[in-house]
């Protein structure tokens, strides 16, 4: 019980998340109108995936410094989650875009940016299938993955914010934060954000305890 | 210092020798982009001047970048394995990373160039200022060799590895490759130069990025 507050966090965040970004009072903006609900779950989960990649991307610095196979495992399973979340945060900006841009991908450069993103990290996933030696594998893919991670920042980050983009907080747009926001909404969003990262954390470290059982077994 | 210069000097020198006595991989690298500007030229029937600068630009980058993937990919590959030992007995790894992106920019900037030549005789030459475009072109050849260096190291670890090195390596160059068609597109316009100088900034940028990792985490590559 006592290691398992955050768990417990977590699954309360969520449920609040759910029932205020669904029920609670949101300003009206044209175009937008009630779609401005997806800032609840599309935002959060980019915050959430970029933080998971972030930290895979520690703990291969981590397993090159210290040749821990435990540690290759945490970066791995992080980088699935983070995946998992790129995907859902794909799935539910294109149904936002749907409806404010007026097409589910538009040829945008912080969508482009994202897909990228993705190719970059299943790539990583096919470079890890591509070994038998795990030892080699974890050292090849481990040195992939912070290459990886040096690229991706400014893939999303950086580029898009130079040319012109539909997308908030880009191509000179403000984000959404700034106007569009009232406090009712942060005190939603900013929670939301703390639970999809506590969220991707839990199903990480359930697929690590998982992955560790399986090493044991076939040992 | 000086010592370490020297080992890369004769690092470098190893490398063109070992180049110049297997010409077939030299000459086959040039055929090769002569060969797929000709294709794209057959294959658009283009009289000269009939593609737009737009798709004549990226046409000639993405020939560029595969000739890039190419040639880069038989860095690691080309020597067995035990040579490979062999010199990491004498030298640091840094020296040898180092050794092999010096010797791929020198070889890329080859390969640009003629490349460059070629297509503008074939195609057609929009080009308004050229300083520009040869300076993207050079900024392309050490970002492409800078990035895929280290990509075909870890490629030539897998069983795979052709297949393996263009799936790693396109999402790495993607940024760099929409960067430097941006400058070279300023380039065809013949735009101010003080428009490009944020794209050749980022460029720079990533540049050390990718050169600085390379350096960084080649030591654990070589390892395995």
């Amino acid at each position: 019980m006592k290691n398992s507050w955050w768990k417990i966090l977590a699954v309360a965040i969520l449920t609040y998340t759910v029932f205020w970004g669904i029920l609670g009072k949101v300003p009206r903006q044209p175009i937008l109108n009630e779609s401005i609900r997806n800032v609840y779950f599309h935002v959060p989960l980019w915050f959430g995936m970029t933080t998971l990649l972030l930290t895979s991307a520690i703990f291969s610095i981590r397993y090159l410094r210290s040749g821990l196979a435990d540690h290759d495992r945490i970066a791995v399973e992080f980088a699935n989650t983070g995946i998992v979340f790129g995907l859902l945060g794909c799935a539910t900006g294109s149904v936002w875009a749907n409806f404010t841009w007026g097409e589910p991908w538009p040829n945008d450069p912080k969508l482009n940016g994202a897909a990228v993103a993705m190719l970059l990290y299943f790539a990583y996933l096919i470079l890890r299938g591509s070994f038998d030696d795990e030892q080699r594998r974890a050292r090849i893919s481990a040195v992939y993955n912070i290459f990886a991670f040096a690229v991706f920042v400014p893939l999303i980050f950086i580029l898009p914010r130079l040319t012109d983009s539909l997308h908030p907080g880009n191509g000179g747009n403000p984000a959404f934060g700034q106007y569009d926001m009232n406090s009712q909404m942060r005190m939603v969003f900013y929670p939301a954000v703390i639970g999809f990262t506590l969220l991707g954390v839990w199903i990480t470290e359930l697929r690590v305890r998982l992955s560790r059982i399986r090493a044991v077994v076939e040992e | 210092m000086a010592e370490s210069v020297r080992q890369l000097g004769a690092l470098m020198r190893k490398e063109f020798l070992l180049e110049w006595r297997q010409r077939y991989a030299l000459n086959g690298m040039l055929l090769y982009i002569v060969g797929a500007v000709f294709v794209c030229y057959l294959s658009f029937s283009a009289r000269r001047g009939l593609l737009t600068p737009i798709v004549w630009n990226t046409l000639f980058w993405i020939i560029l970048l595969f000739t890039a993937i190419n040639a880069i990919a038989k860095s690691f590959v080309q020597e067995r394995a035990g040579r490979l030992l062999y010199y990491y007995t004498l030298a640091s790894p840094q020296q040898i990373i180092l050794s092999k992106i010096l010797y791929n920019i020198v070889l890329m900037l080859a390969l640009a160039g003629l490349g460059f030549v070629v297509y503008a005789f074939v195609l057609g030459n929009p080009v308004q200022d050229v300083l520009l475009y040869l300076l993207s072109l050079a900024l392309g050849a050490i970002g492409f060799a800078a990035s895929l260096t280290l990509i075909a190291g870890i490629a030539s670890k897998a069983e795979n590895s052709a297949t393996l090195m263009a799936v790693l390596s396109f999402p790495i160059v993607l940024p760099l490759l929409l960067m430097l068609l941006r400058v070279s597109k300023n380039a065809i316009d013949g735009l101010d130069r003080s428009v490009s100088w944020d794209e050749i900034g980022i460029v720079l940028a990533i540049d050390a990025i990718v050169l600085a990792l390379s350096w960084m985490l080649f030591p654990f590559l070589w390892r395995s």
